[in-house]
């Protein structure tokens, strides 16, 4: 069993929990994921580490609630357990001085970029930020991310803060101006992705993304993570989560992305319906195809 | 006094086909006290038994055999568990017709005593009196043990070191102990309360088990060697292998460790649990073993009107067990023999359809068997709509990834001595599919065993 610490509700949506799970904690690095499972029937839901305190023991967790799994989370209170954290799963992020480098995040992606931009920042890098969301309730640790970068850009779908524009826009002027940004990382939704490493192609710099794809066990056990590089197929799970964005099949990625959707809708409405404290604008549009970063 | 031969097993009373393809519920529903007596009683009780040699754990079974037919089923049961820690479980699971019942002297002109059966019988049988007789604790030698992986390898080994007075810790990835038998056999083959019942077992003879623990991620071997006096690996063979065909990564196409992991360990089958799983109307099944003909009848019960395996060789090369292939045909799986995949079809992201082509028996190949050679021209395509690739799968490299003195083989297993089960690394100990690659419960645990007999006397002596 493994307690919740501490809840911050960001939005309707996004959600914070700190965890207490001492072992993922005394080895988590940027970029790994860990994996939750809220009970006994419950799914295991895959999350990409968005800080880690191995002092204290903890790891901190960002989530928004997409599906009945993730809503049934945000349902959970300080106090309350996780049935199952393991980790830390997957690849760290490989860091070191490259010089210049960008990173991007889509909605939640942002949990899972802010400790790639703090230890990118503490090895030596300038790192430039740039956050978005669809509208101003989505974006959150702006002051977080100020702290540990170089340089902050804000975009929202709407226009609700900062620029109103979508991620590619910024990113593309920033790569236009500074001709020596060296790496990219570019994480949230996977059609922001998808775009944000088509962005980049042209300018030839190096983009990593970190994938978020159906995944039962977390350990090379089950495939259903695979996804196609040029080169063949690989395990988001033991092979990534990070791959190089300009070389992944995103039309598969996404197709595949949505193959539970019909599942998903329906298991959604039932738990709604069951579910008096629900409330019924939860809108699941963002749903399957957004991923746990949506 | 010459012993009146009985030519035939006493039958079993099986669930009938048309019935349990709706239900989870075992096949077999197991002998009544009577019946158990009256099939022990079949055993010639030979001087010289063959059948203990067929046995990779050595039960002593014309001694558990005679109890039996005493109808002394307290003492049968001990009697295994001397040697084999999960009775019930290989009653079930074990390829009889290859080892024990392959040998027996009956089985050259008759049927061979149901030593399976029975087996699982007395198991069955001190688990209904409510209470499972613990062995005596041994004097404690203070050596502790890290086993990494509850599979039947692990927990074999567990519960020897545990009655040999080693403090014993087990570390398990996943959520539940068990390893294959818990995300791999499906539930109508070997019942979770049953693996949990034996898990307890383990348990109860002193050795610890913790969850969501992964070796390799949580902590190396060498960190745990800072803890630990020997390590033993039985980690299995969790690597599915993929057949890198075009449109294999289509949705509704799943390895067969995805497919029954989502059915058995996350109970994909049951509603009031939230792991979904395609259901499929047609199912094809890619494969001939044991874990191929789990799939099938998975998708049977799962509720697909067809469900077809498609295999290369022909019908006498199938290597599942004899009684998984009779209970699959009875049960209405279809049989695609003679038959390779060339590539998976879909239409926007699924899968649609499997492209194939026949095959006819050539030479035999390198495994003894006779290969399957294509027929050119003879292309054809089988539609489906959930496609599960049960083809074999290999140790997942975690471990050895995170050690790099631990010596591997190209396919992936761990290299380790066969008779002392000694790794490369000094105090690490390997078991099962990890040196094997997918085989069956019963050499794993029978490698357990011999690993765990070395690990003894290596923490006694210190001499790797």
């Amino acid at each position: 069993m493994y307690k919740i610490l501490r809840k911050e509700i960001f939005s309707e949506t996004v959600k914070l929990m700190v965890l207490e799970a001492p072992l993922v904690a005394h080895k988590a690095k940027a970029g790994q994921f860990v994996i939750v499972r809220i009970d006994e029937t419950g799914e295991r839901i895959p999350l990409t580490i968005a800080d880690f305190d191995s002092a204290a023991g903890t790891v901190t967790i960002i989530f928004q609630e997409v599906g009945k799994s993730t809503m049934q989370m945000g349902q959970l209170e300080e106090g309350d357990y996780f049935e199952n954290v393991v980790g830390p799963l997957g690849h760290a992020t490989e860091i070191k001085n490259y010089g210049k480098v960008v990173v991007v995040a889509g909605g939640v992606g942002i949990a899972p970029i802010f400790p790639i931009a703090r230890a990118l920042k503490q090895a030596g890098n300038h790192v430039t930020a740039i956050m978005g969301a669809r509208n101003k309730d989505l974006l959150f640790w702006e002051d977080r991310m100020r702290a540990e970068t170089d340089e902050v850009i804000i975009c929202t779908d709407d226009g609700s803060y900062g620029r109103k524009a979508l991620i590619t826009e910024p990113l593309k002027e920033v790569l236009e101006q500074n001709s020596d940004i060296a790496k990219v990382w570019a994480i949230g939704p996977s059609i922001m992705m998808k775009f944000a490493s088509a962005t980049t192609k042209p300018f030839n710099v190096p983009t990593l993304v970190s994938l978020n794809t159906v995944m039962v066990d977390g350990t090379g056990m089950c495939g259903g993570c695979r996804v196609v590089m040029d080169k063949g197929a690989k395990f988001v799970c033991v092979d990534g989560p990070e791959f190089d964005g300009h070389h992944v099949d995103w039309e598969l990625l996404l197709a595949r992305l949505k193959f539970f959707r019909s599942e998903e809708q329906a298991a959604v409405e039932e738990w709604k319906e069951k579910d008096h404290k629900c409330r019924t604008d939860l809108m699941f549009e963002a749903g399957v195809e957004a991923g746990q970063n949506g | 006094m010459a012993k009146k031969i009985v030519p035939c097993k006493v039958p079993m009373t099986e669930q009938p086909a048309g019935e349990r393809v709706h239900n989870y519920q075992e096949v077999p529903l197991g002998y009544t006290p009577e019946q158990a007596m009256e099939e022990a009683r079949r055993c010639l009780q030979c001087a010289k038994p063959t059948c203990m040699d067929g046995c990779p754990v050595n039960v002593n079974i014309p001694g558990f055999l005679e109890r039996v037919a005493d109808g002394d089923f307290q003492s049968a049961v001990e009697m295994i568990k001397l040697t084999n820690a999960l009775p019930a479980i290989t009653g079930r699971v074990c390829p009889q017709e290859v080892q024990c019942e392959g040998v027996c002297v009956l089985n050259k002109k008759f049927e061979p005593v149901g030593i399976g059966r029975l087996e699982s019988f007395v198991a069955d049988w001190e688990a209904k009196q409510g209470k499972i007789a613990i062995p005596q604790a041994p004097p404690q030698t203070g050596k502790k043990v890290a086993i990494v992986g509850s599979g039947p390898a692990g927990l074999t080994a567990a519960a020897d070191l545990a009655r040999m007075g080693h403090q014993v810790d087990v570390f398990e990835a996943l959520h539940e102990p068990g390893g294959v038998l818990v995300y791999g056999i499906p539930e109508f083959r070997l019942p979770k309360a049953i693996v949990k019942r034996e898990v307890d077992y383990v348990k109860s003879l002193g050795a610890d088990v913790h969850m969501d623990f992964i070796v390799g991620a949580v902590a190396t071997l060498d960190e745990l060697l800072e803890t630990y006096d020997a390590i033993l690996l039985g980690t299995g063979a969790g690597l599915p292998w993929f057949m890198d065909l075009p449109g294999e990564n289509l949705g509704g196409v799943y390895s067969s460790n995805e497919y029954l992991t989502r059915v058995n360990l996350m109970k994909a089958y049951r509603a009031d649990y939230d792991t979904p799983v395609s259901r499929g109307n047609r199912v094809l099944t890619i494969g001939g073993g044991n874990t191929a003909m789990d799939a099938a009848r998975t998708a049977l019960r799962l509720g697909s009107k067809e469900s077809i395996i498609v295999y290369r060789r022909s019908r006498a090369e199938l290597p599942a067990r004899a009684e998984e292939i009779h209970h699959a045909e009875q049960e209405g799986v279809q049989f695609n023999l003679l038959t390779t995949p060339i590539a998976f079809h879909g239409k926007d992201g699924r899968v649609t359809a499997l492209e194939c082509i026949k095959n006819e028996l050539g030479e035999p190949d390198a495994s003894g068997r006779r290969k399957p050679v294509p027929i050119a021209g003879s292309n054809f395509f089988i539609e489906a709509d959930v496609m599960v690739i049960a083809i074999g799968q290999s140790p997942s490299p975690l471990i050895a990834n995170t050690t790099p003195e631990l010596e591997t083989k190209k396919n992936g297993t761990v290299t380790a001595d066969t008779s002392t089960m000694k790794t490369s690394k000094k105090g690490v100990f390997a078991a099962g599919d990890i040196i094997t690659g997918g085989a069956t419960v019963i050499l794993a645990m029978g490698q357990a065993k011999l690993a765990a007999k070395a690990m003894d006397e290596y923490l006694n002596t210190g001499v790797w």
